[in-house]
């Protein structure tokens, strides 16, 4: 072990106290090749830090193969997690801390940690080949290329494997523990509790008692290590965030998702019916739900994406809510389903969790290039209402807002999450059942017109909103029957008349105008007018969040308005883009939702895009408002 | 007498107020009238009657039909019914499609329906044409048609649909022809009486665009010579005279006559409820004019349906564990309280 530049005591001398110093916020990353565990090391972590009473926010950061050539820079797989004693909202623009399990993850990693951070290496895996595979000439732990920073190296292997060595496994099983033997490290470097870590082993390897002991072993291990070998002079403490009371857990975007989709249909009483094909970052939605019979839900593997949404529509025909979900790809696969759901004003959720595109793209990262595919990608005048979470626990109450709008409209949602979300994580604050919202379903059971003198069910009769009833098999008297053709208004009969084409494409997307009286309105975060105004959709608002902030208490006249509703937009948002003389549009795309505002609201808005798979830093929005406001 | 008294639906009941548009001289009027005739005597409420249908000639049969109805996309009708049926075993779901629609857009969805053995029945009217889109050839057209997008002949090898679904471990698999109405009555009924997938492909005659491909299996002259109807338990014979019949020789099927050589009791016994394929997978390959083509119930085996698993593991599950509460969802990870 070496410490440098601070030096430090060798690990045999008697423990002295050392100094606790207190930091506000911490972003600290686990890197590694792909089989190395950093996404359990930084999941673990997470929770340790948030059941702490933390805010924290997280980015999962892994390759599209499962496991790409150990030890290459392909292969490197990280978690970044920022913890905070304030309120957080996104993962962190610079590191202050590093784990770099191998020379590839320190050679991927190290240009985003800050000077004088605090990085931990594991010293066992910079032998020559290694060097190599990470296209590194020369070592970087001996040419003084990391003098810049407080570089901590640990022999892990070799420490990992004397501390499980009573434990009866293979080398392979033993090194596998290495990863608790990091996070064992950082937990003492940042005052972690390990109970929770601990409880989770004891369940995790129930049914293999050699595994969950050495787990055990490796992370107090490391633990002790940190503190018995005094690897610094100083360790850290973040105290608990202040945040709102209340109880609370960790939560994903894809599990509140799935969490927000049960409730919802449960406290509507009526089945959930989830039909998918596997794609990432979408597959963990379903293996959630699958694990949720006990709330009924049936989730359906598809033989393929027409398939799965195909399902999904049938469910919601026969009275259930029919939920499909996918990234990209899939979603251009649904298009001709989604187009039929509009055209039977059938209820029916479509999940869009968006990576990069075109085409397979990039299947592990970020991107929210499909916001216009959601808006008009289907043939003909295809009007569906959209809508998009802004952060992890946010995906809980959007689909809420999905599954409702769907009912109460019958129409199909698209929900457009995207890869940040779906995988990222927050503190979620736990709602009171009795304050969810219950949504009304009513399936008629009596015909609806008496027309000639004898009752009959008209499917194309709509009330007020322009919304039909949603008339079940099973229930006598209402046979009817419904497709693709264009309907006759009120009767649903086919129709090729030509008024009555052009009657039923208005009334269609007038249906989905009318969703604008029944959603929120948009909010304004800052002053209601002046110099300009950040407007953003989807997993950007963390950082404009953040951006807007810091930029407001420099003094600079802007605010920040944040769509959650894409189709309809809320009906004030054009005396909103109106009131300041600038509006910025942030998108991980190339101004998508610009151009709709542009075209839409008349409205001069001026872009701020990045297409690299990954999310903003906040320091990126910042600088843009600086350059704006500096003109 | 029986103190239950189920509707009784005629098969007038049946017909929707819609005017029936396929062109005169269709196949489909008649499939459509044995429906309502077959349907009418199998004592199913009207209202618990779903037809699903995708796109082509074929496809429009639900809006004739006066029950719950769905006219789809091209292809997918299948995953509609399964979607249904899922999480709704009390209703009777039928799908409707053709040789392009089921065989060549969704022949995938085609196969994992039956599959899984979702309780529908599938009802393709083979006419070996696309009619819709007026006359190209079908996966199922015979090698040298001749239509407007294969002027000197289709040089493209047809499925058989019945090989097909056995290949996709059908439970229940059977073929009739369009005009021989009671046989048709018939085969429908047993379909619905299926537990599971039933898969019935039907002879149609496609008036405009392939008339006569099936003559040698209609026309009174010949029909008894070219064709074969399967019956439970009996042996395989055939012929105007039946005096021939289907012999095994090595692995394939061969054409004889029974006289002093040959006896009944060389001829291949029928026996839909084989548990293994092959012999009706061996049926299914018989075509004219080498062989007779079967018709009837080539295998009708019982499995547990797909949403019978379904709803039994959510049962089961809680049965054992109970009915999932949100509060218990919510706090399905470690919780901390902030005061």
């Amino acid at each position: 072990m070496s410490v440098s530049p601070v030096e430090s005591e060798s690990a045999g001398q008697q423990k002295q106290h050392h100094r606790i110093e207190e930091l506000e916020s911490v972003t600290i990353r686990f890197a590694g090749d792909s089989g190395d565990g950093m996404q359990l090391a930084g999941t673990q972590f997470t929770n340790a830090s948030a059941v702490l009473g933390n805010d924290v926010s997280t980015l999962p950061d892994f390759p599209a193969e499962i496991r790409a050539p150990a030890g290459t820079l392909a292969g490197v797989s990280g978690f970044q997690v920022h913890f905070s004693s304030r309120d957080i909202h996104t993962p962190g623009d610079r590191l202050n801390a590093l784990v770099a399990m191998n020379p590839a993850a320190l050679k991927t990693n190290l240009k985003d940690l800050e000077p004088n951070g605090i990085l931990i290496i594991n010293s066992d895996a910079f032998g020559k080949n290694d060097l190599q595979k990470a296209g590194y000439t020369s070592n970087p732990l001996e040419d003084g290329s990391l003098k810049n920073y407080r570089v901590i190296t640990i022999p892990i292997n070799t420490l990992n494997r004397q501390a499980v060595a009573e434990v009866k496994m293979s080398p392979r099983e033993v090194d596998r523990c290495k990863n608790f033997f990091a996070l064992g490290v950082v937990y003492w470097l940042y005052e972690r509790p390990l109970e929770a870590t601990l409880r989770w082993i004891r369940e995790k390897f129930a049914k293999n008692p050699a595994v969950m002991e050495a787990n055990t072993r490796s992370l107090k291990a490391g633990y002790n290590y940190g503190e018995t070998a005094e690897l610094l002079p100083v360790h850290y403490r973040v105290p608990p965030a202040s945040i709102k009371p209340g109880t609370y857990r960790k939560i994903t975007g894809n599990e509140a998702l799935a969490i927000g989709l049960v409730s919802a249909t449960t406290l509507a009483e009526i089945p959930l019916v989830y039909a998918t094909y596997p794609i990432t970052p979408a597959s963990d939605i379903l293996h959630f739900l699958a694990g949720m019979k006990r709330y009924g839900v049936r989730t359906i593997q598809a033989e393929d994406e027409i398939a799965a949404i195909g399902m999904a529509i049938g469910a919601s025909f026969g009275g259930a809510m029919g939920v499909t979900g996918s990234s990209g790809p899939g979603i251009c696969l649904k298009a001709e389903a989604t187009g039929l759901a509009v055209m039977t004003e059938l209820p029916v959720v479509i999940i869009d969790v968006q990576r990069g595109g075109p085409s397979t793209g990039l299947p592990t990262k970020t991107e929210q290039a499909d916001l216009l595919l959601a808006m008009y990608g289907r043939n003909g005048e295809c009007p569906v209402a959209v809508v998009a979470p802004c952060s992890p626990a946010d995906c809980f109450t959007m689909a809420f807002e999905a599954v409702r709008l769907a009912i109460r409209y019958m129409t199909p949602v698209i929900y457009l999450s995207d890869g940040y979300l779906a995988n990222g994580a927050e503190p979620w604050r736990i709602p009171k059942v009795e304050d969810l919202p219950r949504i009304k379903v009513t399936h008629p059971t009596q015909p609806n017109s008496n027309g000639n003198g004898s009752a009959k069910f008209l499917p194309y009769k709509r009330d007020e909103r322009l919304v039909r009833e949603w008339a079940v098999p099973g229930t006598p008297g209402l046979e009817h029957r419904i497709g693709g053709l264009e309907k006759e208004d009120v009767t649903g009969n086919v129709s090729y008349d030509p008024q009555n084409h052009e009657h039923m494409v208005r009334t269609r997307a007038q249906k989905i105008a009318n969703i604008a009286n029944d959603i929120p309105e948009l909010e304004v975060f800052g002053p209601k007018s002046g110099d300009l105004l950040v407007v953003g959709w989807g997993g950007t608002y963390g950082a404009i969040v953040t951006a807007v902030e810091r930029a407001q208490r420099k003094g600079y006249s802007v605010a920040h308005a944040h769509l959650r509703y894409l189709n309809p937009m809320p009906k004030n948002t054009e005396q909103v883009l109106k009131s300041y003389k600038k509006v910025l549009v942030p998108e991980l795309n190339c101004g998508q939702l610009r151009l709709l505002l542009r075209g839409i609201y008349f409205v001069d808005a001026i872009g701020l895009n990045k297409i690299q798979g990954k999310p903003f830093l906040v320091s990126e929005i910042e600088d843009k408002i600086a350059e704006i406001l500096a003109k | 007498m029986s103190t239950v008294s189920l509707p009784t639906l005629t098969a007038k009941d049946l017909a929707s107020d819609q005017e029936v548009r396929w062109c005169p001289g269709c196949g489909d009027y008649s499939i459509l009238a044995q429906m309502k005739k077959a349907l009418a005597g199998v004592g199913i409420p009207r209202e618990k009657i779903v037809f699903i249908s995708g796109i082509g000639c074929s496809s429009r049969f639900p809006y004739y039909m006066n029950t719950y109805g769905m006219h789809t996309i091209h292809g997918r009708a299948p995953t509609f019914a399964t979607g249904l049926k899922v999480f709704r075993p009390d209703l009777s779901v039928w799908v409707i499609t053709g040789d392009g629609d089921g065989l060549s857009i969704g022949g995938n969805h085609l196969i994992h329906a039956i599959r899984r053995n979702v309780d529908i029945k599938i009802i393709l009217f083979n006419n070996e044409i696309y009619g819709l889109t007026k006359g190209q050839y079908s996966p199922t057209s015979r090698q040298g048609t001749r239509t407007k997008s294969s002027p000197l002949g289709s040089v493209e090898h047809p499925l058989r649909p019945l090989s097909i679904a056995i290949g996709a471990e059908a439970t229940f698999v059977a073929r009739t022809i369009d005009v021989d109405i009671n046989h048709l009555t018939s085969i429908l009924k047993r379909a619905s009486e299926h537990k599971g997938t039933a898969f019935v492909e039907i002879y149609q005659n496609c008036k405009i665009f392939n008339d006569g491909v099936f003559d040698y299996a209609t026309d009174k002259s010949v029909k008894a010579d070219n064709t074969l109807y399967l019956e439970h338990g009996k042996p395989l014979i055939f012929g105007k005279d039946r005096n021939k019949g289907i012999r095994l020789h090595n692995l394939d099927p061969e054409v004889v006559t029974l006289d002093g050589g040959v006896s009944v009791d060389d001829l291949l016994i029928h026996d839909e409820r084989a548990e293994e394929p092959s012999l009706a997978y061996l049926l299914s390959r018989m075509v004219y004019p080498r062989f007779p083509e079967c018709m009837g119930v080539f295998r009708c085996i019982r499995r547990p349906t797909y949403e019978e698993q379904v709803n039994s593991q959510i049962e089961e599950t809680i049965r054992t564990k109970g009915k999932g509460k949100l509060e218990e969802l919510f706090a399905s990870d470690d919780t901390w309280v902030v005061k």
